[in-house]
């Protein structure tokens, strides 16, 4: 077994080489890891409230169901999934050794209702996502985790990692507060656009209203389910709202999402534009055309039987083969083995959703790696 | 706003063969239901009105962009809202579009939205027995469809039982925004009494629930309001699957009605997908989603998908099964979709036919 896993591992390397992994969950294993990084204050009411004592796992991700981890990718020790960099490093940046990997870390403070605390909190995350990964593996990225309920705190969170390249793109849930295109959001799209960080939309909630417009699902399967539709909804939020015309350097990226839910939102969306445009004069093209322009979405899960039949399709329909980027969702289970992209795919295609469109989609991807040559 | 016009009253190159599954009838007043309304409930809605979970009682917090979401040309010369003249629908729809039998869908008032249960109960007795006498009565090719309040379990159960051996009403109708997923066992009822009486479920856009269009709040735009009907259609849909509903009505049909088609593929898939990984949460979903839906959903075509090509439509009809396709036209509304024109894809005459009045026939047992 051992040699043969290690024939295959040679492989998936060199598949994987120049990879860029825009999809990779790093867990807070305990808010005790983040005490250093808060003040006086908060560290106090930690104590006081004993809010340590929170388990701050999302319900949009429940910590032991299936698809929140893979079950070779289960850590022992009833350790949550994903709070290890060793354990990525072996299950995913030293096996498939992609070029970069992007940290998108769904810590539930983000969920707080409390703006102030979860602007805390959140700005904790990144200084331990900062020290405690980032530093220590220099193939790493990541998001950053904000509070999109308050736009000042989200702001200066954004502006507070400006200067760190290493920080590639700005993090929200999919369901929040309000739909994704208001205005009172904008000030974030600003901030985004200007230090050339798309916003990487991902699946789950906060809960704040019911998963569908007809009330709540019994089950956490029917929760998951409605993510694909929430994408949807939030996307054209953003189109119709105008957000692409008034941030025309603006990229969104879809993080699992399920995909082929695509064709059917841009045929929907550009046949409705053409009857009732004259609502949203600011929107001047086809919703597919601005999507085409705007959005980017990662790979992994791809809801169909067929995954490459799928991703051909959709390369079809949507008429471009820029869209798609490369994704493990690592820890979640999404696929088994080494299946991360289906296989039979044509070069060009290949290539593209592996690397070239991360690159495309995240300009300061090779800044930082600028930055870290200059420095050795 | 240019208005288009298109020789509707001109003979078709052929003979057309419709049935057309979604009219909306209007009322010319709204006294029209008086004699149908006891008089407790015509005085209720005189002083109270309409007590929805929305802003306006009388009016769509999205206002749609053109009147009564109506096509610009379907206003009766005798006044009254586009719907409201049987005359003017036999002359523009009925007759010119071959309209061998039309499934009508009231829309006015919501009566399974209305906070007051019993309110809403003796809305839908008055406006089924309104379909009857007003329409069907006086136009052969028409059929009634039972309105229900369906937060009121028995009253709907009651009002199916009703009108279930009457040969003038073809199915149960629902919107979609109901109080709960309509999966959810508060239902059931309703389900059983559908079984019992060989009606379908039909579930056509509408209704207001209170719950935003979206998880992530509401949206501004009707642009956004019209599109977000088709993410309703997907949950009503993964309710009905994952609540087991097919396993414990197994001769439960269900129609989608202006929801959309593309997404029926993807949703398909996606439900198979992350049933087969979490499916331990749900051990009475004992089979695939898809095969649910493929065996207990059908989908009326309007509006049409225009996915650019022929090819694409024919692919997707393919997924989806061309078996499961009803024709509707949406009369008078708006994005009505004509019968001759409204495919845009390269159809055999079988496949036309089966499209405007094959599938039709043999699922509501026309002879």
């Amino acid at each position: 077994m051992t040699g043969n896993r290690q024939t295959v591992g040679a492989d998936i390397s060199t598949r994987y080489a120049a990879a860029i992994d825009c999809d990779l969950h790093p867990a807070v294993p305990s808010m005790k890891v983040l005490l250093p990084y808060l003040d006086d204050y908060w560290r106090e009411m930690v104590s006081v409230r004993a809010l340590d004592r929170l388990n701050l796992n999302l319900t949009s991700y429940p910590q032991n169901a299936p698809l929140s981890c893979r079950p070779d990718w289960r850590l022992d020790g009833g350790r949550p999934a994903g709070s290890s960099l060793q354990a990525m490093q072996e299950h995913v940046l030293d096996r498939y050794r992609p070029r970069f990997g992007i940290l998108n870390c769904l810590y539930g403070a983000q969920a707080f209702h409390s703006e102030d605390m979860a602007a805390a909190f959140c700005r904790a995350a990144n200084d331990w996502i900062r020290d405690e990964w980032l530093s220590r593996d220099s193939r790493l990225r990541a998001s950053i985790v904000i509070t999109p309920q308050n736009t000042e705190l989200a702001v200066a969170e954004i502006e507070r990692r400006a200067d760190d390249f290493r920080f590639v793109q700005v993090l929200m849930l999919v369901s929040g507060e309000m739909t994704l295109g208001r205005r009172q959001l904008w000030p974030i799209y600003q901030a985004a656009e200007r230090l050339q960080m798309p916003i990487g939309v991902h699946a789950g909630s906060s809960y704040r209203h019911a998963p569908t417009a007809v009330g709540w699902p019994s089950y956490y399967v029917e929760d998951y389910i409605a993510q694909s539709a929430a994408f949807e909804n939030q996307l054209h939020s953003m189109i119709s709202e105008g957000v692409f015309a008034k941030f025309p350097g603006l990229k969104v990226v879809a993080i699992e999402s399920g995909l082929t839910w695509l064709s059917g939102y841009i045929w929907r969306a550009d046949k409705t534009w053409k009857g009732v445009r004259a609502e949203v004069p600011w929107v001047t093209r086809a919703p597919s055309e601005i999507l085409r322009d705007h959005v980017r979405l990662t790979t992994q899960p791809i809801d169909a039987a067929d995954e490459r039949e799928a991703l051909l399709r959709l390369v079809d329909h949507l008429k471009s083969d820029e869209l798609f980027l490369f994704s493990t969702d690592y820890p979640h289970w999404q696929f088994d083995g080494d299946a991360a992209l289906p296989s039979g795919l044509a070069d060009e295609l290949s290539r593209n959703i592996l690397s070239e469109n991360a690159l495309a989609t995240y300009p300061r991807l090779l800044k930082a790696d600028h930055a870290m040559e200059i420095a050795l | 706003m240019s208005i288009v016009d298109v020789e509707r009253s001109a003979a078709a190159k052929y003979k057309l063969q419709v049935i057309d599954c979604d009219i909306h009838p209007a009322m010319t007043s709204w006294k029209e239901i008086h004699p149908y309304l006891e008089k407790r409930w015509i005085e209720h809605l005189t002083v109270y009105g309409s007590h929805l979970r929305h802003a306006f009682s009388e009016a769509l917090s999205h206002p749609r962009m053109s009147p009564d979401a109506a096509r610009v040309d379907a206003y009766p010369e005798e006044g009254g809202p586009p719907g409201s003249s049987l005359d003017l629908m036999r002359k523009q729809h009925l007759d010119p579009n071959g309209v061998e039998i039309g499934m009508l869908i009231p829309l006015r008032w919501n009566p399974g939205s209305q906070r007051n249960l019993d309110f809403g109960v003796a809305l839908t007795r008055a406006m089924n027995t309104w379909q009857v006498e007003r329409w069907v009565k006086q136009e052969p090719r028409l059929r009634a469809s039972v309105l229900v309040a369906q937060e009121d379990t028995a009253g709907a159960v009651a009002e199916i039982d009703a009108r279930g051996g009457d040969p003038n009403f073809t199915q149960i109708l629902i919107l979609p925004r109901t109080d709960e997923p309509l999966g959810r066992r508060r239902y059931w009822p309703i389900f059983e009494a559908a079984v019992r009486n060989n009606l379908p479920i039909t579930v056509h856009v509408g209704g207001t629930g209170g719950h935003p269009s979206t998880g992530g709040g509401w949206s501004s735009y009707y642009m956004e309001e019209h599109h977000m009907v088709s993410q309703a259609m997907q949950a009503v849909v993964t309710s009905l699957v994952f609540e087991g509903v097919f396993e414990r009505f197994p001769k439960l049909r269900v129609v989608i009605m202006e929801g959309g088609l593309g997404w029926i593929p993807s949703l398909s898939a996606r439900m198979d997908k992350h049933w087969s990984r979490l499916r331990s949460e749900v051990p009475h979903v004992k089979r695939p989603p898809s095969e649910y839906v493929r065996e207990h959903v059908w989908f009326t075509t309007q509006p049409m998908e225009e996915p650019g090509s022929s090819a694409a439509l024919i692919d997707l009809f393919d997924r989806i099964g061309w078996d499961r396709l009803l024709f509707a036209t949406d009369y008078p509304h708006w994005d009505y979709d004509d019968p001759r024109t409204s495919f845009k894809a390269n159809l055999t005459e079988a496949q036309r036919l089966q499209l405007l009045r094959g599938n039709a026939r043999t699922f509501y047992g026309f002879a």
